[in-house]
């Protein structure tokens, strides 16, 4: 094993060649079902790879994630649509947005940005809560802002969700943006940063003892993760052209949480592999729940091995480790 | 008084208890193990559906319905702790959060499995649902049953949490698990009790829940439960006492958020709920009944 | 009445304990004295059940009738006489001081006994008897010592295991609390094992006396050649 792993540089570009060897196999098929599957399952990893950085690095229990990424979806949403259905669909935005067209990548930065703005705002007033504080604090902040979604309806449309939104999340996009958030987080962990921010999370006093501002720390990754959740929520409607207010939710921040235990709350590595493996095995069990009609199958898969899977590694696959890439 | 107040006093007052009978769970579990289970909201649908079950079916008389909810949720949080918590007990709370978080997915989707997504209208006999005036309001007779049951169980617990000797080694063990260990108390067989005694209140309030709103549904229970939890830190999480006044005042602040201000704000009533918490928690982080308390490693 | 031959016990990756040898007759008092860190309270922890053993024979002889305490639990160990009185004395500080004792009695069933152990508790307390209802949290250190020496005694102990009970006391109360342990010794016989690092105060209540260094017995004998043995003054009780 020890043989086989990679230094930091060439795991890069072993990356890199994997994403893009994968999208050009993906386009190069021409099976639309293939593409939008490794769209989703790419902004799974992103999504993952994030709330390690956000949870694994600093100890926290957010469950947040969900409702930045409707944060962001909403407000990217906003610059995409169609001009020209604008003031049908979103009778209560301002002429001056409702003229405005923005490419995708530009709105779901501004959609990120606003996230990233949000969580800062809520992070300062909940990232010192204990764990089960925290994970309520966040759980309701999902429910806060689905019911704004959905009473919002000048904005929104509510309940009845925004259909129709032009599909211009490339996988190109998707990827480069997968690559980019993978070696930020992975800077930020073997950065002093993220020595500071795994040292809170083993003894946030004896962190401090030592001058390390918990709280800031703590607030960063918060915000970040947040910007992070935007960005993912921004391209989501756009791989699958609607959007709902209830679109992510509860069983989303469960299966984030479920993908960084399985992959060892802060192993960047981990995430990404228990990321591929669970959008590929609740991909398929999916598959059997459309073909039997008994929907709900998947969720009880994932929640029951989950519970298995932390009575037999309570640290998950690999703990803080990163396997198959050698420590520079 | 007018009509009006006095209908939203009851409404209050109806809704308090439902959240003070889920939430006397929430804080008996944490005060004895530091747990916050998740599952727990869903314990309030699966008493609904039995309700539902029990009604339909047409062959137990109403007075019987009651009791056997309470003992069918005694069991539901019994087995809930068995399956879920027991084999995990020990591990850091990050791991038994995960495990409630992933027990009540489960149970939701399996009632989703077994029960469908239709919601189901429900009627409970025309008793309950007869209505009387009071100072001029019209009074459903199941908005002040509800409330009387709600008091009776609280009262009920509290004596058996101060006097017995079950209720003194539960106290014991809250304070204290190593030292409870070595008076021979067996710490397994009291936190089952927890459990399955929080269990039969949140079956009772989803009986209750059922007969009041009228329509049941597998994900019923979510978001009650995460309310009730609320109520919990309000009150002060693992205090009795603070568990019911918790639930009151959020049932009432969420009568007085709809009943009092212009409609067109009532669809943000859970942002507000929840607006409340996080308010509460920036203030007094330990509840109004709550002591102050390190986080246990 | 305890018979421990070389016990082992694991905590972790660490052997704590590397063959304790250790034999307690009905109606002693016995000490197991020895530096931080030796093993003297995983020792107890073992002998009341609450740490798995590794390896040895633990006999605990009572009325004619021999129990292997490896292989009994907890609680059946504390039904068999084995209590133990734990470091930092851990009283339940939110219960009244009646109720600390009612659970001292945790698995008897019979309330007239109950009843009376506990008047006996106030009797040889007096402090404990005024304040009955009060939470034990409001007690001075010298009288959540007595309540949890009469927590302990409430169970009807016949091996009573007590774990640094000078511990955060001041000199003239922890006298006291030792004259209250030979008094309960002499008066209703019960034995007891004390673990101390006031190993001055021990060696002169206790009949029999062990040293413990690093996870073995390294000497024993009375407690009083023990105080007079010139190396044990000089480890154990050069400062003491």
């Amino acid at each position: 094993m020890k043989n086989l792993a990679l230094s930091p540089l060439q795991a890069f570009l072993f990356l890199v060649v994997l994403v893009s060897g994968l999208i050009l196999a993906v386009i190069g098929s021409g099976n639309g079902y293939f593409q939008t599957f490794t769209a989703l399952t790419l902004i799974n990893v992103m999504l993952a790879v994030s709330l390690t950085m956000t949870n694994g690095f600093t100890g926290m229990f957010s469950l947040g994630h969900p409702a930045f990424m409707t944060m962001g979806a909403y407000v990217a949403i906003l610059f995409t649509y169609p001009v020209g259905r604008k003031g049908f669909a979103m009778p209560a935005l301002p002429e001056v947005i409702a003229q405005i067209h923005l490419p995708l990548p530009l709105a779901a930065t501004v959609g990120a940005l606003v996230a990233a703005f949000m969580g800062w705002l809520i992070g300062r007033l909940v990232v010192h809560l204990q764990t089960h504080y925290l994970a309520v604090a966040t759980l309701g902040l999902i429910i806060v802002v689905q019911t704004f979604a959905l009473n919002l309806d000048g904005f929104t449309r509510g309940g009845r969700g925004i259909t129709g939104v032009p599909r211009e999340a490339s996988l190109w996009l998707i990827g480069i943006c997968t690559v980019l958030i993978i070696v930020l987080c992975w800077r930020i962990k073997h950065a002093s940063l993220g020595r500071a921010m795994l040292a809170v999370r083993e003894n946030e006093m004896a962190a401090r003892c030592f001058g390390i501002d918990a709280f800031r720390l703590k607030l960063l990754a918060f915000t970040l993760g947040a910007g992070i959740a935007g960005f993912c929520g921004a391209l989501l409607p756009h791989v699958v052209s609607v959007m709902s207010p209830k679109s992510f939710g509860l069983i989303l921040a469960f299966n984030l949480i479920a993908i960084i235990v399985v992959g060892g709350q802060g192993s960047i590595v981990g995430a990404i592999l228990a990321a591929l493996f669970i959008s590929v095995g609740s991909e398929s069990l999916r598959m059997v729940e459309e073909s039997t009609g008994v929907y709900g199958v998947t969720q009880v898969i994932v929640a029951v091995a989950l519970i298995s899977f932390l009575l037999v590694r309570p640290k998950g696959l690999f703990g803080l480790k990163e396997p198959l890439i050698r420590s520079s | 008084m007018s009509d009006y107040l006095i209908q939203q006093i009851v409404n209050g007052l109806s809704l308090g208890s439902l959240y003070a009978l889920v939430a006397i769970g929430f804080s008996l579990i944490y005060g004895v193990i530091r747990l916050v289970n998740f599952a727990h909201g869903d314990l309030l649908m699966i008493g609904a559906f039995m309700t539902f079950g029990l009604v339909a079916s047409d062959m137990v008389p109403w007075a019987v319905i009651p009791l056997l909810v309470l003992a069918g949720g005694f069991l539901a949080g019994g087995l809930i702790e068995r399956i879920a918590f027991r084999s995990i007990s020990g591990a850091p709370m990050i791991t038994g959060f995960i495990v409630t978080l992933s027990a009540s997915i489960a149970i939701q989707n399996l009632a989703l499995i077994l029960l469908g997504s239709q919601p189901r209208n429900f009627n409970f006999p025309e008793v309950f649902r007869m209505r009387f005036p009071i100072g001029g309001a019209d009074v459903a007779l199941i908005d002040l049953v509800i409330p009387a049951v709600t008091l009776l169980c609280a009262l009920a617990l509290t004596t058996f949490i101060r006097k017995t000797r079950a209720g003194i080694a539960i106290r014991a063990v809250a304070e204290n698990p190593f030292a409870a260990q070595l008076m021979g108390i067996s710490i397994g067989r009291l936190v089952f009790l927890v459990f399955a005694v929080g269990g039969a209140l949140a079956a009772l309030a989803g009986l209750f829940w059922s007969g009041k709103y009228g329509q049941i549904n597998p994900l019923m229970g979510f978001l009650p439960g995460l309310k009730a939890f609320l109520a919990t830190i309000i009150g002060g999480v693992g205090s009795l006492p603070g568990a019911i006044a918790g639930g009151y005042i959020l049932g009432f602040s969420e009568i007085a958020f709809v009943g009092f201000l212009p409609p067109e704000y009532s669809g943000y009533r859970d942002a507000f709920v929840f607006g409340l918490l996080i308010l509460i928690l920036l203030v007094r982080p330990q509840g109004l009944f709550g002591e102050v308390e390190q986080e246990r490693a | 009445m305890l018979r421990v031959e070389d016990l082992h016990v694991t905590r972790g990756r660490t052997k704590v304990l590397q063959g304790i040898n250790l034999e307690v007759e009905a109606g002693e008092i016995a000490t197991l004295i020895g530096a931080n860190g030796a093993g003297k309270t995983t020792t107890l922890m073992a002998l009341s059940g609450l740490l798995p053993v590794a390896g040895g024979r633990l006999e605990l002889t009572t009325e004619g009738e021999t129990i292997d305490i490896g292989r009994t639990r907890a609680v059946d160990l504390v039904r068999k006489g084995i209590v133990h009185c734990p470091e930092g004395r851990q009283i339940f500080g939110r219960l009244s001081i009646e109720e600390n004792l009612q659970l001292g009695a945790y698995l008897s069933d019979d309330r007239a006994r109950i009843a009376r152990s506990i008047s006996e508790i106030y009797e040889r307390f007096p402090i404990l008897g005024e304040r009955r209802t009060m939470k034990a949290g409001n007690l001075s250190g010298g009288e959540q010592m007595m309540l949890a020496i009469g927590r302990a005694l409430v169970a009807q102990p016949k091996l009573l295991l007590l774990d640094e009970p000078s511990l955060g006391l001041a000199p003239q109360i922890t006298e006291e609390i030792f004259g209250a342990l030979e008094d309960l010794n002499r008066e209703q016989g019960v034995t007891m094992l004390i673990v101390e690092q006031n190993a001055m105060l021990a060696l002169e209540l206790a009949n029999r006396a062990f040293v413990i260094e690093t996870g073995r017995i390294v000497l024993n004998g009375t407690g009083k050649e023990l105080l007079d043995d010139p190396a044990v003054f000089e480890a154990y009780l050069g400062v003491g």
